[in-house]
């Protein structure tokens, strides 16, 4: 019998109660949905998938904040995932602007070596993401690049979330690559059972017979079920170099409201690089007048199938929402495994 | 975007730059983030090596990783 099947049946056994567990990580969802995980679930274990796709929780005001940039002539540089979001007025691949995809922040500065135009990076992504950004804002840059900061941290969001309960949640799959560089120390703080998994499917059914034994004995601990990866500390010079140059701030995520210290502005220090200083740029808060139900998704209170639009008006050619768009949205990875099982 | 990739170093240069070798494609990275040496596996993400990685661990996840990205490409 393989270790996946022999994990499933023990999960079997082991879910004598309605068991559900959130994961923030849109690689786990997309493992998820391509080895068919959920089919192997008992009934009463669920998992579902929180705020995990970085572009995804990029609230429209951020994306309304790059289209102002494209007004103002600047060159844009940001990821490819990024350039369907749509924004109030459209989005970045329709503005008619200088629009370019880059692989990182450092070919953003490539574009700015090579011109004499402004060129702003938009700076969305999670803890894995914002210490490449700052490593980069410590060495020597072009007085003509600038970033637009639309970091998340992933800690503050699982606490409003706890705190808030509409998705009665048994515990958390914590995301990988996140706890990689910051490590779990800061998830200790939640007295929820929570596993750091990986990335195979033996990985995440180990993960989640993990959360389930925690359920089923009554404790709440972090268990780490990815240890050739992810220890305690994380990586230290990363989590340096993050702080030297960012510092939390209070902000809005699509489908949240404000949570507070959730978010990474640059410090004073890198005035100079923030480009919401340089081109007087604010962030708005945007109503949602759609029939998108991607709030509900990114909450855990939803699932892409729930949703009116789904594969029907909305589609990845077609997005209306943003889980539609990136890689790593539930909406696009769900339409992905469905169109292959046809 | 927010997905990492195991690779191995096998070359490093000036600037806090590494050649590393995904399985079938090479490529420069950034390494300011990690102090590594060559034949080690790192975790690559958006272009920077954001965490070192047991050897054994390197080549498993990069299989897998092989598989769900071929499937998200189809």
């Amino acid at each position: 019998m393989s270790l996946g099947t022999e994990i499933s049946r023990k999960l079997h056994d082991i879910a004598d109660r309605d068991m559900v567990f959130m994961h923030i990580c849109g690689t786990h969802e997309a493992a998820i949905a391509r080895y068919g995980i959920r089919s192997l679930l008992p009934d009463r274990l669920r998992i579902v998938m929180g705020p995990g796709c970085p572009v995804c929780i990029t609230p429209q005001g951020e994306i309304d904040a790059a289209l102002d940039l494209v007004d103002r002539g600047c060159i844009i540089a940001t990821y490819g995932d990024l350039l369907r979001v749509p924004g109030s007025r459209g989005s970045l691949e329709s503005s008619g602007g200088d629009v370019r995809v880059v692989q990182g922040v450092h070919k953003a500065v490539e574009i700015a070596e090579g011109t004499d135009r402004e060129v702003v990076f938009i700076s969305v992504g999670f803890e894995t993401t914002a210490p490449t950004v700052a490593a980069t804002l410590l060495s020597h840059l072009p007085s003509n690049f600038s970033i637009l900061s639309c970091h998340r941290l992933v800690p503050p969001a699982m606490k409003w979330l706890l705190e808030q309960g509409e998705a009665h949640l048994h515990g958390f799959m914590l995301p990988g690559h996140v706890c990689t560089v910051m490590g779990y120390s800061e998830y200790e703080q939640f007295p929820v059972p929570q596993v750091v998994a990986g990335f195979d499917p033996e990985d995440i059914l180990l993960g989640l017979l993990m959360l389930a034994r925690q359920v089923q004995e009554g404790s709440s601990r972090i268990d780490n079920a990815y240890p050739r990866a992810v220890c305690r500390e994380g990586n230290m010079k990363a989590k340096e170099i993050m702080g030297e140059v960012f510092e939390p701030c209070d902000v809005e995520w699509r489908g949240f409201p404000v949570i507070p210290g959730s978010g990474l502005r640059l410090r004073p220090g890198f005035d100079q690089y923030d480009a919401q200083k340089k081109f007087d740029i604010e962030f708005r808060h945007v109503e949602k007048h759609s029939a998108c139900i991607c709030d509900k998704v990114l909450r855990g209170i939803a699932q892409p199938s729930d949703c009116k639009l789904f594969d029907r008006a909305c589609t990845p050619r077609t997005p209306i929402g943003p889980c539609m768009v990136s890689h790593e949205g539930a909406c696009k990875i769900w339409h992905t495994y469905r169109v292959k099982m046809r | 975007m927010c997905i990492a990739v195991p690779a191995e170093v096998i070359e490093k240069k000036e600037g806090n730059i590494a050649v590393v070798d995904y399985g079938d494609l090479k490529q420069e990275v950034r390494v300011d983030l990690v102090d590594v040496d060559i034949g080690e596996f790192v975790l690559v993400h958006v272009g920077f090596a954001i965490q070192k990685l047991s050897r054994e661990e390197g080549l498993e996840t990069r299989e897998i990783f092989r598989q769900v990205y071929a499937a998200m490409e189809e």
